[in-house]
């Protein structure tokens, strides 16, 4: 192919950039925002440019999350909240759709094809379409409030179970003979043999699954009414209120700021097996 | 899905499939039985008596005029929204597919987004657009149009278009660049031979794309009918006037907030349909790209 023309070759860089500004946009002003004080905020008078209360408005909200106007909860209690939620889901999700993925494709046993298309049909039954029965379940267990009502009703997972299906069924049968002449059980292939095989994969569905986890909204709005309990995203909009415009918007920014970064950390640390998860769970 | 080789253990594979099966019993099935259940029940307001009524809850949700009102509101949301997000990732995954440098410094840079929540993106707009704080906000207002997403049921609408595409738009470009990718050199260079850039993207490059495309249509679609709850429970709650109230919103609120179990149990069933639909359509299409 011909070397592209001047004109062909600052076209996409251009259009590219545009779309990155678009994306920091925001970003950026929730961290101007997040430097000024609530007054100059409030004002209508922030500047394009950051202000001098960073450190004091980063540990403000920190340390009591709360402002003048605004009663929060303070950051470092919602980021554990929101971490121990994140890494209880995905560790939850992956160790239990491992196990039934490995029942499956390794044994034969009667119900082996229902109990599949049972795990299968959960694909179509969101938790938003079910939410007052989940929710009745849940309080008639006396789970509200309690972490393991926040975390395990979301851990069953069709997406996961298929991944590891399809990850199993590569698995040349040579391997699993010679397991087996080995002496080895069906414990202990699984222990030394199929974990170690499908690392790749899990590394990739951990990262999907940490930002599914970290980003819920709905589940946590119902079941968690305690401030104890409640997690980044829905302490920032709890923190918002009505949106009037004076309220402590730099506690809230910085809060934001504070939430933005566990899940943006894990995928650009992680770029690589994102991707790959993405566009192998979605197949 | 059977292999040659297996394992012989009467009991283990049940204990194996225990946890998975647990959960999903008790947490998916009973309560998409108990929706379904509720849905042709109705309840007298103090919840002493319940009478099985048939379709009457459907019927009465049908012919609700709020109810058509939110599905309008639907429609136009989760249109603007597929046809944005993926209108831009195309954009961006074309001009990052096109051979240039520093290509997978604009990948990172175009990838994090993802990582943000709804509700999250839902603030950072909010902070931007706010009629009397915000940037953009106040420079609409200075600019003589009466800015006020709070009043303005169509500019509510724009804003959580806006916050709700924003955030997707990573996803598609995503996936609109792995499916560019995989598009052989040779066709593309051959198509040079005989065709202008414009020309090549519409009957060479748009055409292969297509199981992209139509498996973006259908993610798209289910993003925006359910997981865009945050960003309008966190912008504007369903106002004004029900201006920016989804399917999804009105779920929420005639059931946890109005508690009218029969009509948002009926509800519920309407919407898993609409997903059992989406589904079916998008394995439909799995099925045809195994054949090919």
């Amino acid at each position: 192919m011909a070397a592209p023309a001047r004109s062909e070759r600052w076209i996409p860089h251009f259009v590219l950039a545009v779309g990155v500004a678009i994306f920091v946009f925001p970003i950026y002003f929730a961290l101007i925002g997040s430097t000024h004080e609530a007054s100059v905020i409030g004002r209508g008078e922030m500047p394009l440019t950051p202000g001098r209360h960073l450190i004091e408005n980063y540990a403000q909200a920190w340390n009591l999350g709360s402002g003048e106007k605004v009663r929060g909860t303070p950051v470092h209690t919602m980021l554990t909240n929101s971490f121990l939620m994140a890494m209880a889901i995905t560790v939850g999700k992956i160790a239990i759709s491992l196990l039934s993925a490995y029942a499956v494709v390794f044994f034969a046993f009667p119900l082996r094809m229902l109990f599949f298309w049972m795990i299968f049909i959960t694909l179509m039954l969101p938790v938003e379409v079910r939410i007052i029965p989940t929710y009745k379940v849940v309080s008639d267990l006396g789970m509200i409030n309690s972490f393991s009502g926040l975390t395990v009703p979301l851990i069953a997972s069709a997406t996961a179970t298929l991944l590891f299906r399809q990850v199993f069924m590569t698995i040349p049968d040579e391997l699993v003979e010679a397991a087996k002449i080995d002496g080895a059980g069906a414990m202990r292939f699984f222990w030394t043999i199929l974990l170690p095989l499908s690392r790749t994969n899990i590394a990739a569905l951990f990262v999907i699954l940490f930002i599914y986890g970290w980003n819920q909204y709905l589940w946590p709005l119902l079941i968690t009414s305690s401030r104890e309990m409640e997690t980044i995203v829905i302490g920032i909009v709890k923190m918002i209120g009505t949106g009037d415009a004076q309220t402590d918007w730099q506690i809230i920014m910085a809060t934001t700021i504070f939430a933005l970064i566990p899940p943006v950390a894990v995928i650009l640390f992680m770029q690589h097996w994102f991707v790959k998860g993405l566009i192998e769970t979605e197949k | 899905m059977r292999r040659r080789v297996i394992f012989d253990n009467k009991v283990l594979p049940y204990v194996l499939v225990a946890p998975q099966l647990a959960v999903t019993l008790v947490f998916f099935f009973w309560p998409a039985g108990q929706a379904i259940y509720q849905s042709v029940l109705l309840q007298d307001p103090f919840g002493l008596r319940t009478q099985f009524v048939w379709f009457e809850n459907f019927t009465t949700v049908l012919r609700d005029p709020l109810y058509l009102g939110s599905m309008r509101v639907t429609a136009i949301f989760s249109t603007a929204v597929t046809l944005f997000s993926m209108g831009a990732g195309l954009l961006f995954a074309t001009m990052a597919d096109a051979r240039i440098r520093a290509v997978h410094v604009y990948r990172t840079l175009m990838t994090w987004p993802y990582a943000v929540a709804p509700a999250v993106s839902a603030v950072l707009w909010l902070f931007i657009f706010h009629p009397s704080i915000g940037i953009l906000g106040r420079a609409l207002l200075g600019l003589g149009i009466p800015w006020d997403y709070k009043l303005n049921g169509v500019q509510a609408l724009i804003l959580v278009i806006l916050a709700a595409s924003w955030k997707q738009v990573s996803y598609n470009f995503l996936f609109f660049l792995a499916g560019l990718q995989s598009i052989p050199r040779s066709v593309v260079e051959a198509a040079t031979m005989d065709a202008g850039p414009a020309r090549r993207f519409w009957s060479i490059i748009l055409p292969l794309l297509s199981p992209t495309t139509f498996f973006l249509l259908v993610v798209n679609i289910v993003y925006a009918f359910f997981d865009t709850f945050g960003v309008i429970h966190a912008l504007t709650g369903g106002g004004p006037a029900k201006a920016t109230e989804t399917l999804i919103y009105k779920v929420f609120t005639d059931g946890v907030i109005n508690l009218d179990l029969g009509s948002s149990s009926a509800q519920s069933v309407i919407l898993l349909l609409i997903v059992v639909t989406l589904t079916a359509l998008q394995f439909k299409y799995v099925e045809r790209k195994v054949h090919y």
